[in-house]
């Protein structure tokens, strides 16, 4: 299970940027292509932050969808499966959206 | 305007969607106080669509896009909502809610931008690696597969093979046990066992530990044995110069459909144990195009590790693609 390692690196994370206090909200984007279940590290956060000052926190988890664009006819569209075919019959998107793995921003005491 | 849900007493364009089914297991559960309009029935359960601004009393730098979020309140009915913002995108806002929106009323509370890559260390620690790599000339190789689809006896038989030409070393990685070590070692291999325990992958600060106790000759090919799975290796970066993914007849032609960021993520593709391939129905077509839809431009190599099918033209490829890096004799 990487979400493991992804709530971890996410307390490191902030535990490494916020050199004080007490936090109280963490605020990550989750891309929908990203290959992380944001229920996943949900799950694995709360275990990660004991003992550190993210312990208690709130996790905010902003889904960002995906989008794609067709090599072939150039089109962007809604992409919130990694295979998903452009109307123009293009089985393969290149991502151009979705894939974030990002810490926005912290509250902290 | 409730700071909790962002529910207002004006509630604008109720619908009767069915949005949401049950009710207790819904986030939003805490008890909150907030006054309702009087029309605002609730003596029975029902669904309904808020569409309103959702506007948090302090500023969490959400950019909150559409939002589509089930609620439950518990204030002595029970109703659920499903808010539906008409904004960019969606993200399924699931306050969990333990305790509420603390800054709303804790003055000391601020703010800070991050902006951080969750990954951003791996990353680094990757670009790491792929420098030291660089400067030492050694082509790195990651193998990535599912358990049991023959990458330590296609190590074993790579390094008989082409041990005569170049220097081969190993990074093995599992979560226990030295057991594929001893069998690289026995086909003639240096060798570094990384144990992950409890973990699913190797990750770029594992391998770049490995690789500096292994310390692989100048101009040797280096393999990089993940762990077996099909799912966590592919996001973690390790700075190796080529992802390879061994798949095997014997797991089914949709592995790549089933398991899409790995197949994306390789440049090659070995289909192993093709000589089994009499005794199954797996149809190598078939999976070859399952592999064209999540990764156009992989190269898939079909290979029987223990027969020698397929052999000659992976060792090519391991040559040619490495051409930058090896010193053949």
């Amino acid at each position: 299970m990487h979400e493991l390692s992804i709530s971890q690196g996410i307390v490191e994370s902030v535990c490494e940027a916020v050199p004080e206090g007490q936090v109280l909200v963490v605020t990550v984007e989750i891309g929908k292509l990203s290959g992380v279940v944001p229920d996943a590290v949900r799950f694995c956060f709360d275990a990660c932050a004991r003992g550190t000052r993210v312990e208690g926190a709130r996790l905010d988890i902003l889904d960002v969808p995906g989008r794609g664009r067709c090599a072939s006819c150039d089109r962007e569209l809604e992409m919130d499966e990694l295979i998903t075919q452009c109307p123009c019959g293009n089985p393969f998107l290149d991502i151009v959206r979705g894939r974030e793995l990002r810490i926005r921003s912290v509250e902290v005491n | 305007m409730c700071a909790t849900c962002g529910c207002s007493g004006a509630i604008e364009a109720e619908t009767a969607s069915a949005l949401v089914g049950g009710s207790d297991d819904l986030a939003h559960a805490d008890p909150h106080d907030h006054e309702h309009p009087d029309e605002h029935e609730h003596d029975e359960h029902h669904a309904h669509v808020h569409d309103h601004d959702h506007s948090h009393a302090d500023d969490h730098g959400h950019t909150h896009h559409a939002h589509d979020h089930a609620h439950t309140h518990d204030h002595g009915h029970e109703h659920s909502h499903a808010h539906d913002h008409g904004h960019e995108h969606s993200h399924a806002h699931d306050h969990g809610h333990a305790h509420p929106h603390v800054t709303a009323d804790t003055s000391a509370a601020r703010t800070l931008k991050l902006e951080q890559e969750i990954l951003g260390k791996n990353r680094l620690l990757a670009e790491r690696n792929r420098g030291w790599l660089e400067g030492r000339e050694i082509f790195a190789v990651n193998l990535m597969s599912s358990p049991g689809s023959g990458k330590t006896t296609l190590l074993e038989r790579t390094i008989r093979d082409l041990g005569k030409q170049m220097v081969v070393s190993v990074i093995e990685g599992d979560q226990e046990t030295r057991l594929d070590a001893e069998r690289i070692r026995g086909a003639g291999a240096r060798v570094v066992q990384i144990n992950t325990g409890t973990g699913c992958h190797l990750d770029a600060q594992m391998l770049g530990r490995a690789m500096q106790e292994l310390t692989p000759a100048v101009g040797s090919l280096l393999f990089v044995e993940n762990v077996g799975n099909l799912v966590c290796p592919a996001l973690f970066d390790l700075g190796e110069g080529a992802r390879v993914v061994i798949a095997s007849t014997t797991e089914g032609e949709d592995k790549p459909l089933k398991y899409p960021h790995m197949f994306r993520a390789a440049e090659l593709i070995l289909l192993n144990k093709v000589d089994l391939l009499p005794h199954l129905t797996f149809d190598v077509a078939r999976f070859v195009a399952h592999v064209r839809l999540v990764n156009p431009s992989a190269k898939v190599l079909e290979v029987s590790a223990t027969r020698g099918d397929g052999l000659p033209e992976w060792y090519r490829w391991l040559v040619g693609r490495g051409s930058a890096s090896l010193r053949t004799t």
